[in-house]
This record gives C-alpha cells, structure tokens and sequence, in this order.
C-alpha cells in the first residue's frame, strides 16, 4: 500500500496544478500599463472629425477609456452593460475606436445605441499601442492625475462593473 | 508551348513579389526585423512569433519595428518600447527576475529531483537482487534452461 503513497501524492499535486491552469484566463497578461500615466494622444473625434480629444482633456475626472471597434464580436456582447452604465451615469465613459472604418462605426453607434459622450477615432491602431492593446473590447480606468489604475481586457459585464469598476472609481473619486 | 511553360514557370515569382517588395526597400532593416521578431510574441495568437502571425496586430507591430529601425534605435531600446506596453510576455524568453526564477531553474530542479530519485531507486534495487542467494540446484536448472534456448535459436 505504502509504495502507491508517493505516486498518490504526486498525481494530486499535477491535478492541483492542471487544476488551476484551467480556472486561469492566458489572454489576461498582466498589463505593465497600469499605475502609469495614460499615454498621451490628440485623435479626432468619431462624430465630428474636425474636434480632437486628448486624455488631458479629462484631467480632474475619474473616467473610463473604453476602446472597441465595429468588428469585435465581444464589443456587441459587452455593450448592453455600457448602455447600462451610461444610463445610470456613475462614471463617463469614452470611447476610442480602433482600426475601425467611421461610417461602419457611425452605423454600429446608431444601430445600438451611443454610451459615449464622444469617441475618439485610432484609425492606424498606432495609439492602440501605445495602450498596450490586444484584444478589442478593452477599458481602462484613469483617475484624476490621468493614472492608468485598471485594465480589462475582454468585455465587461455586470458583475465586474459592480464589484471591481465601481467602488475603484469611487475610491479614487475620494482621493 | 515552350513560353506557356515558361509563363507557368513565372507564375509563383509573382505571387511572391508583393511580399517581398519591403525587403527590396532596405534588405538590412529587414534582416534585422526578422531578427527581432523571432524573438516577440504575437499578443494575438499567442503561440506564434510576430514574424509568423498575420494578425492586424501582429502587422501592425512589425510596421511600428520597422519605423524604429529606420530612426535608428537599438534592438534593446526597441525591445524596451514593446515591453513597456505589453509586459514580459510579449518576449519569447523571460527576464530573469524574482518571479520568473521559477521558470528558469524549475526544469533544472525536476531534473535533480528525478536524477536523484533513479539513483535512490537504483540502489535500493541493486540491494535487493545482491540479498537474492542462488543455491546450486537453481544455477542448474538456469544453464539448462540456456542451453536449450541456444538451441532452439
């Protein structure tokens, strides 16, 4: 019985591991960004090309920057939570439209509805990565020295808004 | 017949040329793209190099290299602009550092451990056919029975 003992044990150890790894998402790596200063940018807006937007714009505001494209499949599932969120107007929400075509973006806007007060338009994708993105639907939360203090990458949704998103941009609303 | 086969012939030349007009512009800077992003992860499809990947993004970094490489950085200080956005997995070979230690010496480790276990293992069964006394009646039977392989064989 006693020679089976070893063997047992380290099975469950491998089950415990391989356990783990499944709960564990490899698209979530960890973002170097977060505790930075947002970068930088000045890109027109989405609805009216002629006006720029830049994150020093929002200086003084907890807000959030949510990048998304008409082509990103988990852009539409996340959407009905930025409805949400807009309607209830805890925090804004801005958006940056990546490597998207504006009359397709414009589209989608009407089609679902608008969270955003504005939309600035990444055409190129070149401030995309300056933010470190990957992997469209992402939002970042910046606080009111423009700190980059959260990073989602991948859809939000309900639960997550009211744990995570939340009560970090009422924190740093008290700061 | 002779120039439709010749014509055949060229046809996959000219598949080719739109790819590879980029290193016709600057046959260095290429060169050392491809060096480079052998060595960057495609944040995209994961397992692929950013050579490799077609993703948007992966071209998308590949421009962002080459447009660095034409002002001149250095590797490093391109390695660096990456990281500082993606993180160490963008690198297909991880910094050493205090939380990657593990990955580095945990397959040197395993090897120790299962080295050290086949020579425990070894040993204690050396003790055991040592401790195995043979009596003169079983030798016997053992020659006969080799024999008589020998012979079948």
């Amino acid at each position: 019985m006693k020679r089976f003992l070893l063997p047992l044990v380290i099975f469950v150890v491998l089950i415990g591991f391989l356990a783990v790894g499944l709960t564990l998402n490899p698209r979530e790596v960890p973002s170097p960004l977060v505790g930075k200063p947002a970068p930088a940018f000045r890109l027109p807006q989405l609805h009216e090309q002629d006006k720029t937007f830049s994150p020093s714009d929002m200086a003084g505001q907890v807000w959030l920057l949510n990048v998304w494209a008409s082509w990103c499949g988990g852009c539409k599932e996340e959407h009905p939570v930025l409805m949400r969120m807009a309607k209830a107007g805890e925090v804004p929400i801005y958006g940056m439209d990546y490597k998207d075509r504006r009359d397709e973006a414009l589209t989608w806007l009407r089609r679902h509805g608008n969270p955003y007060p504005l939309t600035a338009v990444d055409e190129a994708g070149r401030i995309g990565i300056d933010y470190g993105v990957y992997g469209v639907p992402e939002t970042y939360v910046i606080d009111k020295q423009g700190v980059i203090r959260y990073k989602q990458i991948g859809p939000l949704d309900d639960e997550l808004v009211a744990k995570t998103i939340l009560p970090l941009v009422q924190e740093l609303r008290n700061k | 017949m002779k120039w439709l086969v010749l014509i055949v012939l060229l046809m996959p030349s000219l598949a080719w040329a739109g790819e590879a007009k980029l290193l016709a512009e600057d046959p260095v800077a290429e060169t050392r793209l491809k060096h480079l992003a052998i060595e960057l992860r495609c944040l995209v499809c994961q397992n692929q190099t950013l050579a490799d990947s077609n993703a948007p993004l992966a071209e998308d970094l590949r421009r962002e290299v080459r447009e660095m490489i034409a002002k001149n950085m250095s590797d490093q200080e391109i390695i660096d602009f990456l990281v500082q956005r993606y993180g160490d997995f963008v690198l297909y070979r991880p910094p050493w550092k205090a939380s990657t230690t593990l990955l580095w010496i945990g397959p040197f480790l395993l090897l120790i451990g299962g080295a050290i276990a086949l020579g425990v293992a070894l040993r204690r069964r050396g003790q055991v056919l040592a401790d195995a006394p043979v009596t003169d009646e079983e030798r016997r039977r053992v020659e006969q029975l080799l024999s008589q392989g020998e012979r079948r064989s």
